[in-house]
């Protein structure tokens, strides 16, 4: 880029000020004009004359410059006089003067950086809080309503919208979560049996994996691994269709968006998260008596024979809680696709909320669960 | 005031750019003067808006030269390019607004970039581009879900207005519009080209913003590319072009255009 060529000088004529410009007077050079025009001692209630015949180029930021000056020398109480602009130049100072006064774009500041703002921040974090957890339950009411009513009619159940989600939920999630699951029950069955050697307490691994597997992990693993992956995609999609006004479309048509669009996600997701759960005990399990094999000798009869020594109910107590943790998933991630407004940037947002909140509210549920079990002595 | 005779501002030579085995354009030849303002037109799938998008270089074509501003774009170097993209500004079909800056933030993310600039002379340049554009005041405070399409769009030309561009490329500017503000739009970048001596790139299936602001028409036909005066063109008689120009909607545009100069003395006065 050209070096900085442009120019204000003032000088003294007999009873006015002349402020001659030259140079170009672009975009490139306006910070430093800024700066020189910001340090000009504007004069009181004089005659002054803007003198622009040296000025080679201008565009619309160098206009801007020089009517911001004949403004600011107006207000001083100035008779101010462009004088010998360039006729080519002429439109372009006249467009901006049509654009009217200008007042710089304020810019909204964050509220919170006093201490009363803060505070209040921290009130309206809590408020909104409540009302989220009250809009929740309320589409948690509206989700169960509409299911009851489609039981009572099951012909309106989309059947193919069921089993589309049931693919995408279950099949194509089995290979991930039979992995983690099975990796887990290694790692409790390696790490088990190295904590309770030294005790002579060895046999106590295969009903360690197998009490936690089946009570907890297996059921929270996939739980958590659905809520990253299925939670988030329904939000990511039915937020995207808020964008592009589908559900809108929906509405003026007579669908029912809950119907079409909530209750064969939470159906889906009812049928395959308990199965997932189903094949990720069996393989944490798996996991689990590959390496008690591998570290302690226990065979197959001697493993099975050992698993047989836990609680009967432990098995149950984890598929009782996977379609609990199927509902909160699916109508989290529903809920919060129905919160998108507007932006692409609020379905991003918004799934990363719905990913946090299912997982949250998912082990609040399994400790909720924890507390009722022991209160059962079971 | 465009000026023919000079060298073009973009030449296009030989250009061949293909999806698959879909070939797009097949030796496209194309120049644009300083200071004119060219409406391409084709049927949809002609593939207009990807010949601008190869034209800015965000698609590679498989060959063919393309110079702006005297340089060559495919070949050239980061550097260049970069002082070849403060030398235009594009405005995309919806604006392409970032979703989460504020309209005024839009407009700075250009000067920010290429400038050392006072906050405060950003914050006033942001507020002139959107008095320019004819946007109310107050609107530079607004996130780009808050407005409405046709304001989005002028926000767009704002932001693609910032470093007071030579070339305008616009993507399809009055599509979606209604009829008083697509006629606004054509005011505008009528004027903005009267006062900046802007050079402007329109992709546009508007037979009205054709007529009223467009110096010479570029048509997309048979992969390749014609180009004239209005007068030339409406001569042509390839089959798409006749239906193009002639068809109901031709017509009427064309009878406007007519009624519009038989009273330009009054329309000057009106858009002034």
């Amino acid at each position: 880029m050209a070096p900085v060529a442009a120019t204000l000088v003032a000088s003294q004529a007999p009873g006015s000020l002349v402020l001659s410009a030259a140079g170009e007077w672009l975009v490139t050079t306006a910070a430093d004009l800024d700066q020189e025009l910001r340090a000009l001692r504007m004069p009181t209630g004089t005659r002054v004359t803007l003198d622009l015949s040296g000025i080679d180029r201008l565009d619309t930021t160098g206009a801007w410059l020089l009517l911001r000056t004949e403004h600011d020398l107006m207000d001083r109480g100035n008779a101010v006089e462009m004088r010998n602009l360039r006729p080519n130049f002429e439109p372009l100072i006249e467009q901006l003067r049509a654009a009217g006064k200008i007042t710089p774009v304020r810019h909204p500041r964050p509220a919170h950086h006093t201490i009363a703002g803060f505070i209040g921040r921290i009130g309206e974090i809590s408020l909104g809080l409540f009302a989220r957890a009250y809009s929740i339950l309320g589409f948690f009411g509206i989700a169960s309503a509409t299911a009851l009513r489609l039981i009572l009619h099951p012909r309106r159940l989309r059947m193919t919208a069921v089993v589309a989600q049931m693919e995408q939920t279950g099949v194509n999630a089995l290979p991930i979560v039979g992995l983690l699951t099975f990796l887990i029950g290694v790692v409790i069955a390696f790490q088990g049996a190295d904590y309770l050697r030294p005790y002579g307490l060895e046999n106590y691994t295969v009903p360690l994996t197998g009490a936690s597997i089946f009570r907890e992990l297996g059921v929270l693993l996939t739980a958590i691994i659905l809520a990253g992956r299925s939670g988030s995609a329904f939000t990511a999609q039915i937020g995207t269709m808020r964008v592009n006004e589908e559900i809108d479309a929906m509405l003026t048509i007579g669908l029912d968006p809950v119907e079409v669009l909530v209750l064969p996600r939470l159906f889906a997701l009812l049928v395959t998260l308990p199965m997932l759960a189903l094949c990720a005990n069996f393989m944490g399990i798996f996991g689990g008596g590959l390496m008690a094999w591998a570290e302690l000798g226990i065979g197959i009869p001697e493993f099975l024979k050992q698993l047989s020594t836990i609680a009967p109910w432990s098995f149950w107590i984890g598929m009782i809680k996977s379609p609990f943790f199927a509902i909160i998933i699916a109508l989290i991630g529903c809920y919060e696709g129905f919160q998108v407004t507007g932006s692409a940037e609020s379905v991003g947002r918004l799934t990363t909320l719905s990913v946090v909140e299912a997982i949250f509210l998912v082990i609040v549920t399994d400790a909720g669960f924890s507390i009722f079990f022991s209160a059962l002595e079971i | 005031m465009a000026d023919y005779s000079g060298e073009p501002i973009i030449r296009v030579r030989g250009l061949v750019t293909r999806f698959g085995v879909d070939i797009i354009h097949d030796g496209l030849d194309l120049d644009v003067f300083r200071g004119e303002v060219l409406g391409v037109v084709g049927a949809s799938g002609s593939g207009k808006s990807v010949l601008l998008r190869t034209i800015i270089g965000l698609n590679r074509p498989i060959a063919g030269r393309i110079e702006i501003l005297g340089k060559e774009i495919l070949t050239n170097g980061d550097m260049d390019r970069r002082e070849i993209e403060q030398r235009w500004g594009v405005l995309f079909q919806n604006g392409a607004l970032f979703s989460s800056l504020t309209v005024a933030q839009n407009i700075e993310v250009p000067l920010k970039e290429y400038f050392a600039m006072p906050p405060r002379l950003m914050d006033e340049i942001a507020a002139f581009k959107i008095g320019i554009v004819g946007l109310p005041e107050g609107t530079g405070e607004k996130y780009p879900a808050q407005l409405s399409g046709g304001m989005r769009k002028r926000s767009g030309l704002a932001r693609a207005l910032a470093l007071d561009p030579e070339i305008v490329f616009l993507d399809e500017p009055t599509a979606g519009l209604d009829p008083i503000a697509a006629g606004d739009f054509d005011a505008l970048i009528r004027d903005l080209r009267s006062s900046l001596g802007l050079t402007v790139f329109m992709v546009t299936h508007d037979l009205d913003t054709l007529f009223a602001i467009c110096d010479r028409v570029a048509i997309l036909v048979d992969k390749k590319i014609r180009v004239g005066s209005l007068e030339e063109m409406l001569q042509d008689d390839h089959p798409w072009i006749q239906s193009y120009f002639h068809g109901p909607r031709g017509r009427a545009a064309l009878l406007s255009e007519a009624e519009h100069l038989a009273i330009s003395g009054t329309a000057v006065i009106s858009c002034a």
